[in-house]
């Protein structure tokens, strides 16, 4: 075999380990997949019938808030599996296993990229459930199958980046505990962007920032995508972003697995 | 036969983490199929060796070759050719005795069913059958060792590296661990173990390395390491001053120390010297309360090679 199909051999079986512990400890997965709802159901129910009538739109309410709120919530929950990620990689580098895995003559990157693929499997799950919640509570996106496909790439790319960078996090990091603690200006972006009100509201420095953080770009495709609205540069400005936090994320990764491990 | 060759050789290797030396300039010469054990206190840079020579980490200066490759040059070379035990427990917790086993297979691409006998095999060996299914986070410590090297020898290392390989085991499964090891030697293959177990270095190795402060302080065989430390000795008790006194003048004694009431006399452990004591005693009519015979172990060895013998001197003095 090529070098190539022993690097995709080995990332798939470090895959198969990664969905392995995830079966073995399903708290995790739902723990990711129950923050985001709960996150949802406050908004909708506690907060949505004020922040709704805000939005001015035609139906107004509750009802027209569970809409523009879904796409934002979709972004926790890639937030909180990058947390989660950063969790399970910094746990996973205390384990004498990666030691193991340092002295085997396997693809180095294997390692790396089994958590993201494991890690990709699990927000996506995640994401469905987000969803499906939403539709129950009244989301009513007018996207049609075409959107929908263009959706699931945009969140696939999303998670994509934010993995790579919450692998990194989860390396730099000395603790777990720690590793814990640095994704969390993550999940506060979608709050301080258009994730949850319209950045027009907002003073003018804060407007500044919500209008040129990755996630709002991110927040605006979604919502184009799902509800109509117009997208704009946005699509491309999410893209750019995700590719940058993409590759910053993996190549910075890359550098601290590759690195001698400290004694 | 062909002439025996190194699995593994350094000379000078040298390693430091900021101001901090942990190895200054170590030389080793490990023959294929033997076990050598490299023996050493807490903290004097063993794992650092075994890290080293594992690709773990890189070396500060100095050549070495493991399996005939340079771990700087083609790590990939000499990863595999080895099997590394550590005293870190190197399993996935998560996984069951016989996944970590799988997984280790598949990683060294021996394909599905070679790698399920090959799982079962060992399995079978290190006495993990009725644990196979269950996950490696509730086996107990000797389990989870024999694991441990059982995962590093899916992939038939030709060197084994073990980390103080029964640190914190109980006897029992100290002797299985021992049995596995010289079993593992049988088979051709070369250990190198690094252990601050004097009796294990004793019983297992071919050649024994003292590591103190990252440097070597004596290499050879356990009896040659032996024969380094004089200090074989009769110890007889007296039952007071005055027979202490006329056993001295009586014997050529090397010690004496009139508060304990003994005396030390030269002794190379033989039975004939002691016969040759007792017939002067009963020539003399001294009387003895107790008589011990001392013999020179790794103990004494260890104790004199790496200067850690703090209370002796206290006593001495």
């Amino acid at each position: 075999m090529s070098t190539l199909s022993y690097t995709l051999a080995d990332s798939a079986t470090m895959l198969r380990r990664q969905l392995r512990h995830m079966l073995r400890y399903p708290s995790m997965t739902l723990l990711l997949a129950g923050m985001p709802v709960v996150f949802l159901l406050l908004f909708v129910y506690v907060f949505g019938g004020t922040l709704g009538a805000g939005l001015g739109g035609l139906s107004g309410g509750r009802a027209e808030y569970v809409n523009y709120v879904t796409p934002g919530i979709i972004l926790i929950t890639v937030a909180s599996a990058a947390q989660g990620t950063a969790i399970s990689v910094a746990m996973d580098m205390t384990e004498g296993i990666i030691a193991r895995f340092r002295t085997m003559a396997i693809s180095r990157a294997s390692v790396l990229t089994g958590h993201v693929l494991g890690t990709m499997i699990q927000t996506m799950i995640s994401m469905a459930v987000v969803i499906g919640v939403a539709l129950l509570v009244g989301f009513r996106p007018t996207a049609g199958p075409v959107e929908w496909i263009a959706t699931i790439g945009v969140l696939a790319m999303v998670t994509f980046a934010l993995t790579w960078l919450s692998v990194a996090l989860g390396m730099v990091t000395k603790s777990v505990e720690a590793a814990s603690n640095l994704p969390m200006p993550l999940l506060l972006l979608p709050f301080l962007g258009s994730g949850f009100v319209p950045t027009d509201s907002m003073p003018a420095g804060l407007r500044w920032f919500a209008e040129y953080q990755p996630f709002t770009p991110i927040i605006e495709t979604l919502r184009g995508l799902l509800m109509g609205s117009p997208i704009g540069n946005s699509a491309v400005l999410a893209i750019a972003w995700c590719a940058g936090i993409a590759l910053v994320g993996y190549l910075w990764a890359k550098a601290l697995f590759k690195r001698d491990p400290t004694p | 036969m062909t002439r025996p060759q190194s699995a593994i050789v350094t000379s000078g290797l040298r390693k430091s983490y900021g101001d901090h030396v942990v190895l200054d300039g170590v030389d080793l010469d490990v023959a294929e199929g033997t076990i050598f054990a490299l023996l050493g206190p807490n903290g004097a840079g063993k794992t650092t060796i075994v890290h080293i020579l594992s690709t773990l980490i890189g070396a500060d200066g100095g050549t070495l070759r493991v399996a005939g490759h340079d771990p700087a040059d083609d790590p990939d070379a000499v990863r595999a050719a080895i099997g590394v035990t550590g005293q870190f427990s190197a399993v996935d917790n998560l996984l069951t005795g016989e996944e970590n086993l799988v997984l280790m297979a598949d990683l060294h691409h021996l394909g599905r069913r070679e790698g399920r006998r090959r799982a079962r095999d060992l399995l079978e060996r290190f006495d993990l059958v009725e644990a196979a299914r269950k996950p490696a986070a509730t086996y107990s410590g000797g389990m989870r060792r024999r694991l441990d090297l059982a995962m590093g020898l899916v992939g038939d290392p030709r060197i084994v590296f073990l980390d103080e390989p029964t640190t914190g085991l109980d006897p029992r499964s100290r002797r299985t661990m021992w049995q596995i090891i010289r079993d593992l030697v049988a088979g051709g293959v070369t250990v190198f173990l690094t252990t601050q177990y004097l009796e294990e270095a004793d019983q297992l190795a071919d050649r024994i390395a003292v590591l103190d402060h990252g440097t070597l302080v004596a290499e050879g065989t356990a009896d040659e390491l032996k024969r380094l430390v004089p200090g074989g000795h009769i110890s007889l008790r007296f039952a007071d001053a005055s027979e202490l006194e006329s056993a001295a003048h009586a014997l050529d004694a090397v010690g004496r120390d009139d508060d304990e009431l003994t005396l030390q006399l030269p002794s190379d452990g033989g039975v004939s010297t002691l016969r040759a004591l007792l017939d002067r005693l009963d020539a003399e009519s001294i009387t003895v309360d107790e008589l011990s015979v001392h013999i020179p172990g790794l103990d004494d060895v260890f104790l004199a090679l790496t200067g850690h013998s703090d209370n002796e001197k206290e006593a001495v003095r």
